[in-house]
């Protein structure tokens, strides 16, 4: 796409980290410089650190080494305590729906906070990118993304939401200024999904999409929400959020945990 | 088969919690933890392969002056994996006395959410629940104006043809499914 905001287009960059692709759009001042390559190379970077302590396929990582209890919790860099409290605040909001101990194929139980892992460390390298000066961006790893608006009066990002049962067209649209899209699903990658409360696979929907100020929380939200099935419906309404579900028929439904409508703002601090 | 070399470790396993936390706690900088802000910097990888091997060696071959005890008990970590995987699982499972469980806390931590405390319960080796003793509580984005509207249904073929988005939020999509995927399409017509 070539949206423009000014006479600027979007320019974009993709790179493939941890088996997913990163992909990111970039438009105004530096969208195309060589501070837009020092902040693309920034945010490479905090993915891998963050892969290399958190990645449960490396065996050398620290989470990996905290789970077989060769480290203390202690010995680990001081993120691994703030994604297992988050990880903890979301099991006990979803009532188990979302955990971090989780079965592995050995029937022994295991340390996996992935599901937290993904969306906190997007938000945590898009804060490369807040420091580019009057440029908007999107960042999306594997599907969940960040948008952020700087410049004045710059039209928001239209994030199209793709269809869980033909990934080749587009649902839905939202349109993001400022905020965070996270989608969970099986679409793609099959049956990396379980519910932790009956070792299944949820089949009640077909995708969840939660669209929220924070990436961090949108991509537990929507992971949560998918393995409740048909309640996570109203779990999120419950919970103020936004977004959509498919169902497994294909029929989309709103969510809407505020009761207006229309384009909001939200989070406001002074 | 796991389980004898997990009730063999867990002995270890709680000596070197302990002294994993008692180490960093005494704030020695040599051991401190490294923190993820440092990679930004690069030439300051804090999770530098030198960094992970040395870590590793410090862990899993433990220094003299530490205890003899450790060093000892650490041993069998090499026997076992050989042995019981010919042997079966249920005699040394019934025959080892129950792991004792263990609630080992870390340290308070700052992040972008603010101050955070967890504590481990651990059985044997296996971490059986994550306590948290200080929330986060936040914004981490205390700054930022947040504005976003709810999905707009697309149902007609012509609206979703021409959409005109940016970007594209679905299900987890691996590098392998990324070259049919619409964000592939995104991505080569903006390079």
């Amino acid at each position: 796409m070539t949206g423009t905001i000014g006479d600027g287009a979007v320019h974009r960059r993709v790179e493939h980290l941890m088996g997913m692709p990163i992909s990111l759009a970039l438009r105004g001042e530096h969208a195309d410089d060589a501070l837009a390559d020092e902040a693309w190379q920034k945010v490479i970077d905090v993915l891998c650190d963050v892969d290399r302590v958190f990645s449960t396929y490396r065996a050398d990582s620290f989470v990996s080494r905290l789970d077989r209890g060769e480290l203390a919790l202690a010995d680990c860099p001081p993120e691994v305590a703030e994604v297992l409290a988050l990880g903890e605040q979301a099991r006990r909001e979803s009532g188990g729906a979302f955990d971090m101990l989780l079965p592995g194929v050995d029937g022994v139980v295991h340390l996996d906070p992935s599901g937290v892992v993904k969306g906190w460390a997007v938000e945590r390298a898009a804060a490369a990118l807040d420091a580019l000066p009057d440029t908007d961006f999107c960042l999306s790893a594997g599907g969940d993304l960040v948008c952020r608006t700087k410049v004045h009066d710059a039209p928001a990002w239209r994030i199209g939401i793709e269809d869980p049962l033909d990934p080749t067209s587009t649902i839905a649209v939202v349109p993001v200024h400022n905020g965070a899209v996270a989608t969970s699903g099986l679409a793609h990658r099959g049956t990396h999904i379980v519910d932790p409360r009956s070792g299944r696979t949820p089949t009640a929907l077909a995708s969840v999409t939660v669209v929220g100020p924070d990436l961090t929380w949108a991509d537990i939200d929507a992971t949560a929400a998918f393995a409740l099935g048909r309640a996570g419906i109203e779990w999120l309404e419950q919970r103020g959020r936004q977004g959509m579900a498919v169902l497994a028929d294909g029929t989309a439904q709103l969510v809407n945990g505020m009761s207006e409508s229309g384009e909001r703002t939200v989070g406001v601090h002074t | 088969m796991r389980r004898i070399i997990f009730w063999a470790l867990s002995t270890v396993t709680t000596v070197v919690l302990l002294f994993g936390y008692h180490t960093s706690t005494m704030g020695a900088s040599a051991s401190a933890p490294p923190s993820l802000v440092s990679g930004l910097a690069p030439g300051q990888d804090a999770s530098s392969p030198g960094q992970t091997t040395r870590r590793t060696t410090r862990t899993s071959t433990r220094t003299p002056t530490r205890t003899a005890a450790p060093a000892k008990t650490a041993a069998p970590t090499t026997g076992p994996t050989t042995g019981p995987t010919t042997g079966p699982t249920a005699a040394p499972t019934t025959a080892a006395p129950a792991p004792t469980t263990k609630t080992v806390t870390g340290p308070v931590v700052g992040t972008a959410y603010g101050p955070v405390q967890v504590a481990l319960q651990v059985q044997g080796s296996t971490i059986t629940a994550v306590n948290v003793l200080q929330h986060p509580a936040g914004n981490p984005q205390s700054d930022q104006i947040n504005s976003y509207a709810l999905p707009v249904l697309v149902r007609e073929t012509v609206d979703r043809q021409s959409a005109n988005i940016d970007m594209v939020s679905g299900a987890t999509y691996t590098s392998t499914g990324y070259e049919q995927s619409l964000q592939s399409a995104l991505d080569q017509a903006g390079l």
